[in-house]
C-alpha cells in the first residue's frame, strides 16, 4: 500500500490524464522522460547547487518555543518562508526550468492565481535567459499589482485571462490553449500538484526537499528522523505534497491537511474543497473539485489568493477519501488572527496561505511532548495590504 | 447502420455544422438543427456546454458562457431534444467535455441519448486509452460512436490505434490550436492531409478547426470525407441571430 502514485498518475481512483489529444504529444514526452531525467548526475548536481547557492537551501527547521508553550506541545516551522522569492513555490520552478532545458524547450508558459508561482517561474527564467510567458486572472491582475509589476521586472510577459472567471482556473485555461498552440518549443511549467499526469507526481517530487530535509534536521534536533505530526494548508496543495512526501507510507507520522474555509464552508464563500467538492475532472486530472451538480467548475472563495482553486491535487484527493490525512477547514477570521498571532509570538509575518494551517492549534489540541512540525509555506510580505485593511494597522 | 456510418457512405463531402447548445437563447438549440438540415447540412455537432472548455477558442467558450447564463443543463438539453427524432433524420452527435458526463453518470448519459437517437459523441478531453479501458463497452452497448480527434503532431502508431479503436470517422485536427484560430491552410497542412490519406486507416476522416469558408471548405474536404464548421458559424450566429442560417450554409459549398 502506497500514497505515492502509480506509473499511470493514480492516487487511488485519482489522478491520471484526461487530456485532449492536442496535448498528448507534449504531454507524453514528459511522461517518458522525467523520471530519467530527474535522476542524472548531472541534472542532480544542478538542481542541488542551485537550491543551495540561489534559493538558500537547506530552510531552517526552527522550534517555535513561545507558539510551543502557548499551545502545550511542540512545533518546529519549516520554513520555506525563508526561501528566494519568499515561497516553497520555487522549488518547484528550479526543476521545472532544468527539465525544460534538457527537453530542449526555449519557451515557457506559466499560470498564477496570486502571483507567487508566476513570480518564481519569472525569477528562474530570467536566470536561464528563457523566454517566459506568465497568464494570469484579469481580476487577479487587479488584484495583486506588485506581483505583477515584479514579474515585468523580471523580464516576464503578463498576459490577461480574460474568460470565463478571470480568475486562477481560467488563467490555467489560458496556459492550456498556448501550449496546445505551441505544441513543439514550449515547456508548461504548472505550479501545483495538480493538472495531468506527470505534473502532480513531477511537481511533488521537486517539492520533496522539504521533507527530505527535515528528517535529517528532527534527527540532529530530537533523535529522531518522524515526527508525530506534520502540517500544511492546501489550495492545490504543492507545499502540503512537500512536507508530506517522505512521509507518507510511515503510517507513525499523522498527516494534517489545512483548507481555505472562506466565510465558512456552507457560505457559498469557501474554497474547502475536501468538504464542498466532489470527484470529477478539472485541468486534466481526476480529483475531487467544488463543482455544480451539472458538472460545471464553480469559483471557489478565500480571502487568501493562493488557497482559492476550485481542485485539490489528485494525492491529497486520495489521503482525504482513504482517510489517510486528517482535514480540517479554517475560516478568513480564523487565519487572520493567526497571522498576526505568530507575528507577536515569534516575529514572522507569515503568509496568509499559512495563516490557515496556524490557525488549527486553537481547536486542534496535541500532547504535549508531540512534535509537530507546521510548513511555513510563505512569507507575509505579499499580503500585507490585506493585513492593513483588516486589522486598520 | 449507425447513421453516421450510412451517410459517411454517400458519395459526397460532408458538410458538419457544429453549434452550441443553448445560444444564442436558451430554446434555440432545436430550431437551429431543423434549419440546418432543411439547408442540407449533412451531420450535426451539438456543444454541451461547459465552464472550462480548454480545447476551445474564445468563440465557443463565449458561446458557452452565454448558454450556461441562459440555463443550458446536461437535463435541459436532453429535454429538448426528446422529440428530435420526429423531424430530423441526418446524424446528430453530442460534442462536449468529460466532467458534465461525469456527473451525469456515463451509462444513464449513453442510454439517453441512445433513447433520443443521438448518434455519437465527440469528447475532447476523454484520452483513447482511458476511453478503450474503462467506457468502450457501455458506449457500444448503446450503439454510440465515440469520435477521437488526432493532429499534426500525433504519432503514426497512435493514429492506427485510435483507427483500432473507432468505428464512424476520425476528427482530424487541421493544426495544432484550440477551435476557431486560424484562417486558410498553408502548404504544411495540405501535406498532412495528404500523409494522413495515404495511410488507409479504416476509418473516413473528417476535417474540424480552423475552417470557415467555402475556400477552406474546399482544401479540407480534398483529401478527406468532410469536415466541420464551429467557430464561424458561432459568430454568424452572434451577428445575425438564427434568421440567417440559410444564407450562412449557402455560402459554404
Amino acid at each position: 500500500m502506497t500514497y505515492q502514485a502509480d506509473e499511470k498518475g493514480y492516487y487511488g481512483e485519482f489522478g491520471g490524464a484526461y487530456i485532449p489529444e492536442m496535448l498528448y504529444p507534449n504531454v507524453e514526452e514528459l511522461r517518458q522522460q522525467y523520471i530519467q531525467i530527474m535522476q542524472e548526475e548531472s541534472f542532480q548536481k544542478e538542481f542541488k547547487e542551485l537550491l543551495k547557492d540561489y534559493v538558500g537551501r537547506p530552510t531552517p527547521l526552527y522550534f517555535a518555543s513561545r507558539l510551543s508553550e502557548k499551545y502545550n506541545t511542540k512545533i518546529y516551522l519549516k520554513r520555506e518562508d525563508l526561501c528566494h522569492t519568499g515561497a516553497h513555490k520555487i522549488n518547484n520552478t528550479i526543476g521545472q526550468i532544468l527539465m525544460a532545458k534538457s527537453l530542449g524547450k526555449n519557451r515557457i508558459i506559466a499560470e498564477t492565481g496570486a502571483g507567487q508561482h508566476g513570480v518564481a517561474t519569472a525569477t528562474v527564467c530570467a536566470l536561464m535567459g528563457i523566454e517566459c510567458i506568465v497568464y494570469m486572472g484579469e481580476i487577479d491582475i487587479d488584484r495583486q499589482a506588485p506581483n505583477v509589476a515584479r514579474m515585468k521586472m523580471l523580464g516576464a510577459t503578463v498576459i490577461p485571462a480574460k474568460s470565463g472567471s478571470r480568475t486562477l482556473k481560467d488563467a490555467t485555461n489560458e496556459a492550456i490553449r498556448d501550449w496546445i498552440n505551441n505544441p513543439i518549443d514550449t515547456h508548461y511549467i504548472i505550479g501545483s500538484v495538480v493538472g495531468p499526469h506527470p505534473y502532480p507526481d513531477m511537481v511533488a517530487r521537486f517539492q520533496s526537499v522539504i521533507s527530505e530535509e527535515i528528517k535529517s534536521q528532527l534527527l540532529e534536533k530530537e533523535g529522531r528522523e518522524a515526527p508525530d505530526y506534520v502540517v500544511a494548508c492546501v489550495g492545490g496543495g504543492s507545499n502540503a505534497a512537500g512536507i508530506y512526501y517522505h512521509y507518507l507510507d510511515n503510517p507513525e507520522v499523522g498527516i494534517i491537511a489545512v483548507e481555505a474555509a472562506g466565510k465558512g464552508i456552507l457560505s457559498g464563500e469557501s474554497a474547502a474543497t475536501s468538504a464542498l467538492g466532489k470527484e470529477g475532472i478539472i485541468h486534466g486530472s481526476k480529483t475531487l473539485l467544488m463543482q455544480t451538480p451539472d458538472g460545471q467548475i464553480t469559483e471557489p472563495y478565500s480571502i487568501s489568493a493562493g488557497l482559492d482553486y476550485p481542485g485539490i491535487g489528485p494525492m491529497h484527493a486520495n489521503l482525504f477519501r482513504s482517510g489517510r490525512a486528517e482535514f480540517i477547514s479554517i475560516t478568513d477570521a480564523d487565519a487572520m488572527k493567526a497571522g498576526q498571532e505568530l507575528a507577536k509570538l515569534e516575529g514572522i509575518i507569515p503568509a496568509i496561505e499559512t495563516s490557515h494551517a496556524l490557525a488549527i492549534f486553537e481547536d486542534r489540541k496535541f500532547k504535549k511532548d508531540d512534535i509537530v512540525v507546521l510548513n511555513l509555506s510563505g512569507r507575509g510580505d505579499k499580503d500585507l495590504s490585506t493585513y492593513i485593511e483588516y486589522f486598520n494597522l | 447502420m449507425n447513421r453516421i456510418q450510412s451517410k459517411l457512405q454517400e458519395d459526397k463531402k460532408l458538410l458538419s455544422i457544429y453549434f452550441t447548445a443553448g445560444y444564442p437563447q436558451i430554446d434555440d438549440t432545436v430550431s437551429i438543427i431543423e434549419d440546418l438540415e432543411n439547408n442540407g447540412v449533412d451531420m450535426i455537432e451539438i456543444g454541451l456546454p461547459f465552464s472550462d472548455p480548454l480545447a476551445d477558442g474564445p468563440t465557443i467558450q463565449e458561446s458557452s458562457t452565454k448558454a450556461l447564463k441562459n440555463g443550458m443543463t446536461t437535463e435541459k438539453l436532453f429535454q429538448q431534444l426528446k422529440d428530435i427524432r420526429k423531424t430530423v433524420k441526418i446524424p446528430l452527435i453530442i460534442m462536449g467535455y468529460f466532467n458534465p458526463m461525469l456527473q451525469y453518470g456515463v451509462e444513464d448519459f449513453c442510454k439517453k441519448c441512445e433513447e433520443i437517437g443521438i448518434d455519437g459523441l465527440i469528447i475532447p478531453d476523454l484520452p483513447v486509452d482511458v476511453y478503450s479501458e474503462k467506457y468502450q463497452a457501455i458506449f457500444e452497448k448503446h450503439n454510440l460512436i465515440n469520435v477521437f480527434l488526432i493532429t499534426p503532431q500525433t504519432s503514426e502508431e497512435r493514429i492506427r490505434f485510435i483507427d483500432s479503436v473507432s468505428n464512424g470517422f476520425i476528427y482530424m485536427v487541421s493544426s495544432a490550436s484550440v477551435t476557431g484560430s486560424t484562417s486558410g491552410f498553408g502548404e504544411d497542412t495540405k501535406d498532412y492531409f495528404k500523409r494522413i490519406s495515404e495511410m488507409n486507416l479504416k476509418n473516413p476522416q473528417v476535417v474540424g478547426f480552423g475552417i470557415n469558408d467555402k475556400q477552406s471548405f474546399k482544401e479540407a474536404t480534398e483529401y478527406s470525407n468532410g469536415a466541420i464548421i464551429g467557430s464561424a458559424f458561432i459568430k454568424d450566429l452572434n451577428k445575425n441571430g438564427t434568421s440567417k442560417i440559410s444564407d450562412f450554409v449557402k455560402t459554404l459549398r
